[in-house]
Protein backbone atom coordinates (compact mmCIF):
# COMPACT_ATOMS: atom_id res chain seq x y z
CA UNK A 1 0.00 0.00 0.00
CA UNK A 2 0.92 3.39 -0.56
CA UNK A 3 1.87 5.09 2.76
CA UNK A 4 3.05 8.45 1.95
CA UNK A 5 3.99 11.30 -0.55
CA UNK A 6 6.97 13.35 -0.14
CA UNK A 7 8.32 15.91 -1.93
CA UNK A 8 11.86 15.84 -2.96
CA UNK A 9 13.21 19.10 -3.58
CA UNK A 10 10.71 21.44 -5.56
CA UNK A 11 11.03 18.89 -8.91
CA UNK A 12 10.77 15.62 -7.35
CA UNK A 13 8.47 13.43 -5.25
CA UNK A 14 8.68 10.12 -3.83
CA UNK A 15 5.70 7.50 -3.27
CA UNK A 16 6.62 5.59 -0.25
CA UNK A 17 5.38 2.13 0.54
CA UNK A 18 6.83 1.11 3.77
CA UNK A 19 9.98 -0.63 5.42
CA UNK A 20 10.09 -3.74 4.05
CA UNK A 21 12.15 -4.47 1.25
CA UNK A 22 9.79 -7.89 -0.34
CA UNK A 23 8.38 -9.14 -3.30
CA UNK A 24 4.86 -7.56 -2.69
CA UNK A 25 5.93 -4.33 -1.19
CA UNK A 26 7.89 -4.30 -4.54
CA UNK A 27 5.03 -5.49 -6.54
CA UNK A 28 3.10 -2.36 -5.37
CA UNK A 29 5.56 -0.09 -6.45
CA UNK A 30 5.86 -1.42 -10.05
CA UNK A 31 2.32 -1.50 -10.23
CA UNK A 32 2.40 2.53 -10.08
CA UNK A 33 5.25 2.79 -12.02
CA UNK A 34 3.54 0.82 -14.84
CA UNK A 35 0.52 3.14 -14.46
CA UNK A 36 2.62 6.52 -14.28
CA UNK A 37 4.59 4.83 -17.25
CA UNK A 38 1.38 4.67 -19.28
CA UNK A 39 0.03 7.84 -17.82
CA UNK A 40 3.15 9.69 -19.46
CA UNK A 41 2.72 7.47 -22.56
CA UNK A 42 -0.86 8.12 -23.68
CA UNK A 43 -0.31 11.88 -23.01
CA UNK A 44 -2.87 11.39 -19.51
CA UNK A 45 0.03 13.86 -17.33
CA UNK A 46 2.42 16.24 -18.44
CA UNK A 47 5.61 17.31 -17.40
CA UNK A 48 7.14 13.76 -15.96
CA UNK A 49 11.02 13.71 -16.71
CA UNK A 50 11.99 10.35 -15.07
CA UNK A 51 9.95 7.75 -13.02
CA UNK A 52 12.55 5.34 -10.84
CA UNK A 53 11.44 2.53 -8.91
CA UNK A 54 13.55 0.96 -6.05
CA UNK A 55 12.58 -1.95 -3.60
CA UNK A 56 9.93 0.47 -1.47
CA UNK A 57 9.76 3.89 -3.06
CA UNK A 58 8.68 5.16 -6.46
CA UNK A 59 10.73 8.03 -7.11
CA UNK A 60 8.78 10.82 -9.92
CA UNK A 61 10.98 13.66 -11.80
CA UNK A 62 9.03 16.61 -13.25
CA UNK A 63 10.09 19.87 -14.76
CA UNK A 64 8.65 22.62 -12.89
CA UNK A 65 7.85 24.51 -15.89
CA UNK A 66 4.97 21.90 -17.19
CA UNK A 67 3.83 20.93 -13.65
CA UNK A 68 3.79 20.98 -9.82
CA UNK A 69 4.38 18.59 -7.24
CA UNK A 70 1.12 19.61 -6.18
CA UNK A 71 -0.86 18.48 -9.44
CA UNK A 72 0.96 15.09 -9.67
CA UNK A 73 0.27 14.15 -6.09
CA UNK A 74 -3.41 14.82 -6.81
CA UNK A 75 -3.27 12.81 -10.13
CA UNK A 76 -1.94 10.17 -8.13
CA UNK A 77 -4.30 10.29 -5.33
CA UNK A 78 -7.31 10.38 -8.00
CA UNK A 79 -6.31 7.24 -9.89
CA UNK A 80 -7.07 3.89 -9.01
CA UNK A 81 -4.23 1.59 -10.34
CA UNK A 82 -4.31 -0.87 -7.34
CA UNK A 83 -6.11 -3.65 -9.84
CA UNK A 84 -4.23 -3.56 -12.30
CA UNK A 85 -2.25 -6.97 -12.61
CA UNK A 86 1.57 -7.01 -13.02
CA UNK A 87 1.43 -9.95 -15.60
CA UNK A 88 0.27 -7.89 -18.61
CA UNK A 89 2.85 -5.89 -18.53
CA UNK A 90 5.53 -8.04 -17.16
CA UNK A 91 7.43 -10.71 -19.20
CA UNK A 92 9.95 -13.56 -18.02
CA UNK A 93 13.23 -13.89 -19.53
CA UNK A 94 15.92 -17.02 -19.69
CA UNK A 95 19.55 -15.79 -18.77
CA UNK A 96 22.13 -18.53 -19.55
CA UNK A 97 24.96 -18.63 -17.01
CA UNK A 98 28.41 -20.37 -17.16
CA UNK A 99 29.02 -21.56 -13.71
CA UNK A 100 32.94 -22.52 -14.93
CA UNK A 101 34.85 -22.26 -12.44
CA UNK A 102 36.99 -19.58 -14.41
CA UNK A 103 34.12 -17.75 -13.70
CA UNK A 104 32.55 -18.77 -10.43
CA UNK A 105 35.27 -16.37 -8.79
CA UNK A 106 33.65 -16.83 -5.20
CA UNK A 107 32.19 -20.02 -5.06
CA UNK A 108 34.65 -21.14 -2.31
CA UNK A 109 33.68 -18.33 -0.26
CA UNK A 110 30.02 -19.30 -0.58
CA UNK A 111 30.42 -22.89 -0.19
CA UNK A 112 32.03 -22.38 3.51
CA UNK A 113 29.20 -19.71 4.66
CA UNK A 114 26.63 -22.23 3.20
CA UNK A 115 28.10 -25.48 4.31
CA UNK A 116 27.01 -26.40 0.55
CA UNK A 117 28.68 -27.82 -2.28
CA UNK A 118 29.13 -25.77 -5.77
CA UNK A 119 26.21 -27.74 -7.55
CA UNK A 120 23.81 -27.81 -4.78
CA UNK A 121 24.48 -23.90 -4.71
CA UNK A 122 24.50 -23.97 -8.44
CA UNK A 123 20.83 -26.01 -8.59
CA UNK A 124 19.58 -23.36 -5.89
CA UNK A 125 20.19 -20.53 -8.39
CA UNK A 126 19.22 -22.12 -11.08
CA UNK A 127 15.86 -22.90 -9.71
CA UNK A 128 14.80 -19.73 -8.31
CA UNK A 129 12.37 -17.49 -10.02
CA UNK A 130 13.76 -14.44 -9.83
CA UNK A 131 11.64 -11.10 -9.82
CA UNK A 132 13.10 -7.76 -10.80
CA UNK A 133 12.74 -5.27 -8.28
CA UNK A 134 14.93 -2.35 -9.90
CA UNK A 135 17.65 -1.97 -12.10
CA UNK A 136 20.11 1.11 -11.84
CA UNK A 137 23.31 2.17 -10.37
CA UNK A 138 25.10 1.90 -13.95
CA UNK A 139 22.26 1.82 -16.92
CA UNK A 140 20.56 -1.93 -17.32
CA UNK A 141 21.67 -3.57 -14.01
CA UNK A 142 19.17 -5.81 -12.44
CA UNK A 143 18.21 -6.27 -8.88
CA UNK A 144 16.88 -9.88 -8.37
CA UNK A 145 15.46 -11.29 -5.57
CA UNK A 146 14.89 -13.67 -3.27
CA UNK A 147 17.79 -16.32 -3.42
CA UNK A 148 16.95 -18.83 -0.50
CA UNK A 149 17.63 -18.05 2.87
CA UNK A 150 20.37 -20.77 2.72
CA UNK A 151 22.33 -18.93 0.13
CA UNK A 152 22.60 -15.69 2.20
CA UNK A 153 25.94 -13.66 1.84
CA UNK A 154 27.43 -10.45 3.04
CA UNK A 155 29.46 -8.23 0.35
CA UNK A 156 32.85 -8.97 -0.36
CA UNK A 157 35.01 -7.04 2.73
CA UNK A 158 37.05 -5.25 -0.07
CA UNK A 159 35.40 -4.87 -3.09
CA UNK A 160 36.65 -5.71 -6.43
CA UNK A 161 38.23 -2.73 -8.46
CA UNK A 162 37.37 -4.62 -11.69
CA UNK A 163 34.45 -6.84 -12.05
CA UNK A 164 33.76 -7.93 -15.64
CA UNK A 165 30.84 -7.38 -17.68
CA UNK A 166 28.34 -10.48 -17.66
CA UNK A 167 29.21 -11.39 -14.14
CA UNK A 168 26.46 -13.06 -12.18
CA UNK A 169 26.61 -12.15 -8.18
CA UNK A 170 25.00 -12.64 -5.06
CA UNK A 171 24.78 -10.65 -1.63
CA UNK A 172 22.34 -11.21 0.88
CA UNK A 173 19.06 -12.15 -0.86
CA UNK A 174 19.52 -10.49 -4.20
CA UNK A 175 21.51 -11.74 -7.27
CA UNK A 176 22.65 -8.90 -9.92
CA UNK A 177 24.33 -9.18 -13.60
CA UNK A 178 26.98 -6.95 -14.08
CA UNK A 179 25.76 -4.85 -17.82
CA UNK A 180 28.92 -3.11 -17.33
CA UNK A 181 32.73 -3.45 -16.35
CA UNK A 182 32.95 -2.05 -13.19
CA UNK A 183 33.71 -2.15 -9.02
CA UNK A 184 32.30 -4.34 -6.84
CA UNK A 185 31.49 -6.31 -3.75
CA UNK A 186 28.91 -9.21 -4.94
CA UNK A 187 29.83 -12.82 -4.58
CA UNK A 188 30.67 -13.91 -8.53
CA UNK A 189 29.60 -17.10 -8.96
CA UNK A 190 28.94 -17.38 -12.99
CA UNK A 191 28.58 -15.19 -16.48
CA UNK A 192 26.38 -14.45 -18.42
CA UNK A 193 27.10 -13.80 -22.36
CA UNK A 194 23.40 -12.39 -23.08
CA UNK A 195 24.03 -8.02 -23.53
CA UNK A 196 21.31 -7.21 -21.17
CA UNK A 197 21.85 -3.71 -21.70
CA UNK A 198 22.23 -2.03 -25.32
CA UNK A 199 21.56 1.94 -25.99
CA UNK A 200 21.91 1.56 -29.90
CA UNK A 201 18.81 -1.12 -29.83
CA UNK A 202 14.79 0.33 -29.83
CA UNK A 203 14.76 -2.04 -26.91
CA UNK A 204 17.70 -0.77 -24.80
CA UNK A 205 17.38 -2.93 -21.49
CA UNK A 206 15.95 -6.61 -21.98
CA UNK A 207 14.57 -6.28 -18.46
CA UNK A 208 12.39 -3.98 -16.66
CA UNK A 209 11.55 -3.32 -13.53
CA UNK A 210 8.62 -6.35 -12.30
CA UNK A 211 9.77 -8.87 -15.26
CA UNK A 212 11.07 -12.34 -14.32
CA UNK A 213 14.31 -13.85 -14.72
CA UNK A 214 14.83 -18.05 -15.20
CA UNK A 215 18.93 -18.35 -15.38
CA UNK A 216 19.83 -21.41 -17.53
CA UNK A 217 23.28 -23.54 -17.29
CA UNK A 218 25.39 -23.41 -20.46
CA UNK A 219 28.88 -24.66 -21.07
CA UNK A 220 32.04 -22.73 -21.37
CA UNK A 221 31.76 -23.93 -25.00
CA UNK A 222 28.57 -22.18 -25.85
CA UNK A 223 29.37 -19.19 -23.86
CA UNK A 224 32.19 -18.25 -26.48
CA UNK A 225 30.03 -19.05 -28.84
CA UNK A 226 26.71 -17.68 -28.36
CA UNK A 227 25.79 -14.70 -30.70
CA UNK A 228 23.62 -11.44 -29.32
CA UNK A 229 21.00 -10.51 -31.84
CA UNK B 1 29.86 18.84 -46.72
CA UNK B 2 33.18 19.53 -45.72
CA UNK B 3 33.01 22.38 -43.43
CA UNK B 4 33.91 21.61 -39.42
CA UNK B 5 36.13 22.57 -36.42
CA UNK B 6 38.95 20.53 -35.97
CA UNK B 7 40.16 19.90 -32.96
CA UNK B 8 43.73 21.45 -31.62
CA UNK B 9 43.26 20.98 -28.49
CA UNK B 10 40.04 19.60 -26.39
CA UNK B 11 40.15 21.21 -23.03
CA UNK B 12 39.75 19.14 -19.59
CA UNK B 13 36.28 17.97 -19.59
CA UNK B 14 33.94 19.01 -22.92
CA UNK B 15 30.94 17.23 -23.94
CA UNK B 16 28.48 17.86 -26.42
CA UNK B 17 25.09 18.73 -24.49
CA UNK B 18 21.25 19.61 -24.23
CA UNK B 19 18.40 19.48 -21.65
CA UNK B 20 19.17 15.70 -21.03
CA UNK B 21 17.73 12.72 -21.78
CA UNK B 22 14.82 11.69 -20.02
CA UNK B 23 11.93 8.72 -19.13
CA UNK B 24 15.07 6.27 -19.01
CA UNK B 25 16.09 6.60 -15.47
CA UNK B 26 14.19 3.00 -14.36
CA UNK B 27 16.42 1.46 -16.87
CA UNK B 28 19.89 3.17 -15.14
CA UNK B 29 20.31 6.27 -17.31
CA UNK B 30 20.03 9.18 -15.87
CA UNK B 31 19.22 12.39 -17.73
CA UNK B 32 22.60 14.02 -17.68
CA UNK B 33 22.46 17.27 -20.23
CA UNK B 34 24.29 20.47 -19.55
CA UNK B 35 25.21 21.39 -15.77
CA UNK B 36 24.42 25.34 -16.25
CA UNK B 37 20.55 25.29 -18.32
CA UNK B 38 20.50 29.14 -18.25
CA UNK B 39 24.03 29.78 -19.75
CA UNK B 40 23.60 27.11 -22.12
CA UNK B 41 20.50 28.28 -23.16
CA UNK B 42 21.62 31.99 -23.56
CA UNK B 43 24.45 30.21 -25.77
CA UNK B 44 22.09 28.84 -28.45
CA UNK B 45 19.61 31.80 -28.33
CA UNK B 46 22.64 34.16 -29.01
CA UNK B 47 23.34 32.36 -32.29
CA UNK B 48 18.97 32.12 -32.88
CA UNK B 49 18.78 28.53 -32.00
CA UNK B 50 15.64 26.76 -30.23
CA UNK B 51 16.80 26.82 -26.41
CA UNK B 52 17.31 23.04 -26.49
CA UNK B 53 19.57 22.61 -29.55
CA UNK B 54 23.18 20.60 -28.81
CA UNK B 55 26.01 22.52 -27.79
CA UNK B 56 29.63 21.71 -26.26
CA UNK B 57 30.08 22.40 -22.86
CA UNK B 58 33.43 22.78 -21.60
CA UNK B 59 34.94 22.86 -18.23
CA UNK B 60 37.78 25.23 -16.93
CA UNK B 61 39.63 24.96 -19.83
CA UNK B 62 37.90 24.91 -22.84
CA UNK B 63 39.08 23.76 -26.62
CA UNK B 64 41.14 25.09 -29.17
CA UNK B 65 39.21 24.75 -32.14
CA UNK B 66 40.00 25.49 -36.08
CA UNK B 67 37.26 26.22 -38.76
CA UNK B 68 38.01 24.24 -41.85
CA UNK B 69 35.73 25.12 -44.93
CA UNK B 70 32.46 28.15 -44.66
CA UNK B 71 32.01 30.92 -42.46
CA UNK B 72 29.65 30.09 -39.24
CA UNK B 73 28.01 32.07 -36.73
CA UNK B 74 28.97 31.26 -33.42
CA UNK B 75 28.73 32.13 -29.33
CA UNK B 76 30.18 31.17 -26.27
CA UNK B 77 28.73 31.92 -22.84
CA UNK B 78 29.38 31.88 -19.59
CA UNK B 79 32.25 33.63 -17.87
CA UNK B 80 34.63 32.55 -20.13
CA UNK B 81 38.47 34.13 -21.42
CA UNK B 82 38.74 33.39 -25.21
CA UNK B 83 40.61 34.62 -27.89
CA UNK B 84 39.87 34.53 -31.68
CA UNK B 85 42.81 34.23 -34.14
CA UNK B 86 42.68 35.11 -37.59
CA UNK B 87 43.58 33.47 -40.48
CA UNK B 88 46.61 35.80 -41.19
CA UNK B 89 47.89 35.11 -37.33
CA UNK B 90 46.38 38.50 -35.76
CA UNK B 91 44.43 37.44 -31.99
CA UNK B 92 42.35 39.26 -30.33
CA UNK B 93 39.99 38.89 -26.93
CA UNK B 94 36.65 37.36 -27.30
CA UNK B 95 33.56 38.56 -26.06
CA UNK B 96 31.53 36.05 -24.34
CA UNK B 97 27.77 36.18 -24.19
CA UNK B 98 28.39 37.82 -27.87
CA UNK B 99 27.50 36.00 -31.05
CA UNK B 100 29.88 36.62 -33.43
CA UNK B 101 31.01 35.25 -37.23
CA UNK B 102 34.16 33.18 -37.57
CA UNK B 103 36.05 32.41 -41.39
CA UNK B 104 37.98 29.82 -43.00
CA UNK B 105 41.23 29.37 -41.13
CA UNK B 106 40.24 31.23 -37.86
CA UNK B 107 40.86 29.75 -34.56
CA UNK B 108 39.10 29.97 -31.15
CA UNK B 109 41.04 29.67 -27.92
CA UNK B 110 39.02 28.74 -24.92
CA UNK B 111 41.84 29.87 -22.39
CA UNK B 112 39.26 29.37 -19.34
CA UNK B 113 36.23 29.61 -16.91
CA UNK B 114 36.80 32.98 -15.03
CA UNK B 115 35.85 32.35 -10.79
CA UNK B 116 33.24 30.02 -12.53
CA UNK B 117 33.44 26.25 -13.86
CA UNK B 118 31.07 25.96 -17.08
CA UNK B 119 30.41 27.54 -20.34
CA UNK B 120 28.78 26.85 -23.54
CA UNK B 121 29.94 27.28 -27.43
CA UNK B 122 26.74 26.75 -30.04
CA UNK B 123 26.59 27.63 -33.26
CA UNK B 124 24.10 28.86 -35.70
CA UNK B 125 21.64 25.78 -37.22
CA UNK B 126 23.57 23.55 -34.83
CA UNK B 127 26.60 20.48 -34.86
CA UNK B 128 25.74 17.59 -36.36
CA UNK B 129 25.44 15.22 -33.83
CA UNK B 130 23.47 11.80 -33.62
CA UNK B 131 20.34 11.77 -31.38
CA UNK B 132 20.71 8.66 -28.33
CA UNK B 133 17.35 7.92 -27.13
CA UNK B 134 16.20 11.41 -27.89
CA UNK B 135 19.15 13.81 -26.61
CA UNK B 136 22.54 14.70 -27.56
CA UNK B 137 24.19 14.62 -24.26
CA UNK B 138 26.62 13.01 -23.26
CA UNK B 139 27.46 10.48 -20.12
CA UNK B 140 31.00 9.44 -20.74
CA UNK B 141 30.42 6.88 -17.50
CA UNK B 142 28.35 4.85 -19.47
CA UNK B 143 29.94 5.67 -23.04
CA UNK B 144 26.54 6.91 -24.43
CA UNK B 145 25.72 10.04 -26.55
CA UNK B 146 27.37 11.63 -29.42
CA UNK B 147 30.87 11.09 -30.44
CA UNK B 148 30.48 7.15 -28.86
CA UNK B 149 29.89 9.00 -25.27
CA UNK B 150 33.49 10.42 -25.31
CA UNK B 151 34.85 13.48 -23.99
CA UNK B 152 35.97 15.37 -26.90
CA UNK B 153 39.55 14.13 -28.76
CA UNK B 154 42.71 16.05 -30.17
CA UNK B 155 42.29 16.03 -34.13
CA UNK B 156 38.61 14.65 -34.12
CA UNK B 157 36.42 17.24 -36.45
CA UNK B 158 33.04 18.96 -34.88
CA UNK B 159 30.91 19.32 -38.19
CA UNK B 160 27.97 21.31 -38.52
CA UNK B 161 24.52 21.93 -39.93
CA UNK B 162 25.02 25.81 -42.01
CA UNK B 163 27.23 27.81 -43.16
CA UNK B 164 26.31 31.51 -42.16
CA UNK B 165 28.40 35.14 -43.19
CA UNK B 166 25.78 37.42 -43.04
CA UNK B 167 23.08 37.40 -40.19
CA UNK B 168 23.73 39.91 -37.59
CA UNK B 169 25.23 39.32 -34.41
CA UNK B 170 23.50 39.67 -30.89
CA UNK B 171 24.75 40.17 -27.36
CA UNK B 172 22.96 39.37 -23.79
CA UNK B 173 23.49 41.00 -21.03
CA UNK B 174 23.67 38.24 -17.80
CA UNK B 175 24.02 38.83 -14.18
CA UNK B 176 25.92 36.64 -12.81
CA UNK B 177 24.37 35.54 -9.21
CA UNK B 178 28.01 35.52 -7.36
CA UNK B 179 26.19 34.92 -3.98
CA UNK B 180 27.67 32.10 -2.06
CA UNK B 181 23.88 31.31 -0.19
CA UNK B 182 22.39 27.98 -1.81
CA UNK B 183 18.74 27.56 -0.91
CA UNK B 184 17.71 23.68 0.14
CA UNK B 185 14.50 22.12 1.22
CA UNK B 186 15.03 19.65 3.74
CA UNK B 187 15.73 15.87 2.55
CA UNK B 188 13.58 12.46 3.11
CA UNK B 189 16.32 11.78 5.64
CA UNK B 190 16.88 15.06 7.66
CA UNK B 191 15.47 13.41 10.37
CA UNK B 192 18.05 10.95 11.24
CA UNK B 193 20.49 13.97 11.74
CA UNK B 194 21.02 15.00 15.11
CA UNK B 195 19.58 17.80 16.61
CA UNK B 196 23.22 19.71 16.46
CA UNK B 197 23.88 18.52 13.32
CA UNK B 198 20.42 19.79 11.59
CA UNK B 199 21.87 23.50 13.19
CA UNK B 200 25.18 23.01 11.85
CA UNK B 201 24.31 22.33 8.09
CA UNK B 202 22.73 25.60 8.14
CA UNK B 203 25.11 27.90 10.19
CA UNK B 204 28.41 26.84 8.88
CA UNK B 205 29.93 27.52 5.66
CA UNK B 206 31.21 24.19 3.58
CA UNK B 207 34.31 24.08 1.29
CA UNK B 208 33.81 22.48 -2.39
CA UNK B 209 36.62 20.26 -2.74
CA UNK B 210 38.52 19.20 -5.77
CA UNK B 211 36.83 15.84 -6.05
CA UNK B 212 34.07 17.60 -8.38
CA UNK B 213 32.60 16.84 -11.63
CA UNK B 214 29.54 16.84 -13.43
CA UNK B 215 28.55 13.46 -11.12
CA UNK B 216 28.52 15.20 -7.75
CA UNK B 217 29.96 17.78 -6.15
CA UNK B 218 31.95 16.48 -2.61
CA UNK B 219 31.84 19.32 0.38
CA UNK B 220 34.36 19.22 3.14
CA UNK B 221 33.28 21.13 6.32
CA UNK B 222 31.29 20.08 10.36
CA UNK B 223 31.01 16.77 10.62
CA UNK B 224 27.57 15.37 10.21
CA UNK B 225 26.22 13.42 12.59
CA UNK B 226 23.67 10.37 11.54
CA UNK B 227 22.01 8.81 14.94
CA UNK B 228 19.70 6.83 12.71
CA UNK B 229 21.47 4.85 9.74
CA UNK B 230 24.11 5.75 7.65
CA UNK B 231 22.81 3.36 5.29
CA UNK B 232 19.26 3.59 3.64
CA UNK B 233 17.44 0.90 1.90
CA UNK B 234 18.57 2.00 -1.96
CA UNK B 235 16.08 4.22 -3.51
CA UNK B 236 15.85 6.87 -6.92
CA UNK B 237 18.66 9.78 -6.89
CA UNK B 238 17.52 12.95 -7.63
CA UNK B 239 19.62 15.87 -9.22
CA UNK B 240 20.19 18.02 -6.58
CA UNK B 241 20.29 15.76 -3.40
CA UNK B 242 22.58 16.41 -0.62
CA UNK B 243 23.50 12.78 0.72
CA UNK B 244 25.81 11.99 3.83
CA UNK B 245 27.81 9.35 3.51
CA UNK B 246 29.66 7.21 6.67
CA UNK B 247 32.35 10.07 7.12
CA UNK B 248 29.36 12.92 7.53
CA UNK B 249 30.77 14.76 4.82
CA UNK B 250 27.77 15.93 2.43
CA UNK B 251 28.35 15.29 -1.52
CA UNK B 252 25.76 16.78 -3.94
CA UNK B 253 24.54 14.58 -6.45
CA UNK B 254 24.41 16.50 -9.91
CA UNK B 255 23.61 16.24 -13.84
CA UNK B 256 25.42 12.59 -14.18
CA UNK B 257 24.68 11.60 -10.85
CA UNK B 258 24.09 7.33 -9.95
CA UNK B 259 20.50 6.48 -10.37
CA UNK B 260 19.80 4.78 -7.14
CA UNK B 261 21.45 5.21 -4.19
CA UNK B 262 21.79 4.21 -0.38
CA UNK B 263 23.03 7.17 1.34
CA UNK B 264 20.68 9.57 3.33
CA UNK B 265 19.58 12.11 2.15
CA UNK B 266 19.55 15.73 4.54
CA UNK B 267 18.29 18.05 1.97
CA UNK B 268 17.96 18.78 -1.97
CA UNK B 269 18.84 22.03 -3.64
CA UNK B 270 15.81 23.93 -5.05
CA UNK B 271 16.18 24.09 -9.11
CA UNK B 272 16.35 28.11 -8.97
CA UNK B 273 19.86 28.00 -7.09
CA UNK B 274 21.16 24.24 -9.09
CA UNK B 275 23.20 26.97 -11.92
CA UNK B 276 24.77 28.82 -9.60
CA UNK B 277 25.46 26.26 -7.68
CA UNK B 278 27.26 24.22 -10.49
CA UNK B 279 29.10 27.33 -11.65
CA UNK B 280 31.40 27.21 -7.71
CA UNK B 281 35.00 26.54 -8.15
CA UNK B 282 36.74 23.98 -5.82
CA UNK B 283 38.11 26.18 -2.69
CA UNK B 284 35.12 27.99 -2.49
CA UNK B 285 32.87 27.93 0.20
CA UNK B 286 28.70 28.00 0.08
CA UNK B 287 26.54 28.30 3.17
CA UNK B 288 22.80 26.83 2.80
CA UNK B 289 19.76 27.99 3.63
CA UNK B 290 16.27 26.57 4.45
CA UNK B 291 13.18 27.06 2.31
CA UNK B 292 10.25 25.70 1.73
CA UNK B 293 8.29 24.36 -1.60
CA UNK B 294 6.35 27.77 -2.01
CA UNK B 295 9.15 29.93 -1.75
CA UNK B 296 11.02 27.21 -4.10
CA UNK B 297 8.39 27.30 -6.54
CA UNK B 298 8.28 31.49 -6.08
CA UNK B 299 12.04 31.56 -7.51
CA UNK B 300 11.38 29.30 -10.37
CA UNK B 301 9.30 32.04 -11.50
CA UNK B 302 11.96 34.53 -11.05
CA UNK B 303 14.50 32.16 -12.45
CA UNK B 304 13.15 31.14 -15.32
CA UNK B 305 11.85 35.02 -15.94
CA UNK B 306 15.81 35.20 -16.88
CA UNK B 307 15.47 32.97 -19.89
Amino acid sequence: MLKKISNIGDCGITCDFGDEVNKKTNKEVIKLFNFIRDSVNNKKIKGILNYTPSYNKLIINFELGQTKSKEIIEFIKSNDYSKMTLSEKSKVVEVPVCYDEEFALDIKRLEDKTKLNFQEIVNEHLNTDFFVYMIGFVPGQPFLGDLNSNLYHDRLDTPRIKINKGSVGVVEKFCTIYTFESPGGWNIIGKTPFDLFNINKINTSVLSPGDTVKFKSISKKDLLSFKNE
Amino acid sequence: MNNYFKVLRPGINSTFQDLGRFGLQHLGIVASGCMDQLSFCISNKLVGNKVSEGALEFAYQGPLLELVGGSALVAISGRVNFNIISKNGDTKQGSPNESFIVSNGDKIDILSTVNSVYGYFAIFGGFKLKEIKGSVSTLVRAKIGPNNGNKLQVEEKIFFNKIESTRKTKKIKIDFDSNYTIRVMKGLQFHYFSKKSQEDFFLREYNISRLTDRMGMRLEGERLENKVSVNIKSEGITKGSIQVPGDGQPIILLSDHPTIGGYPKIANVITADYDKLVQKTPGSKIKFKLVNLAVAENAFQDYVGQF
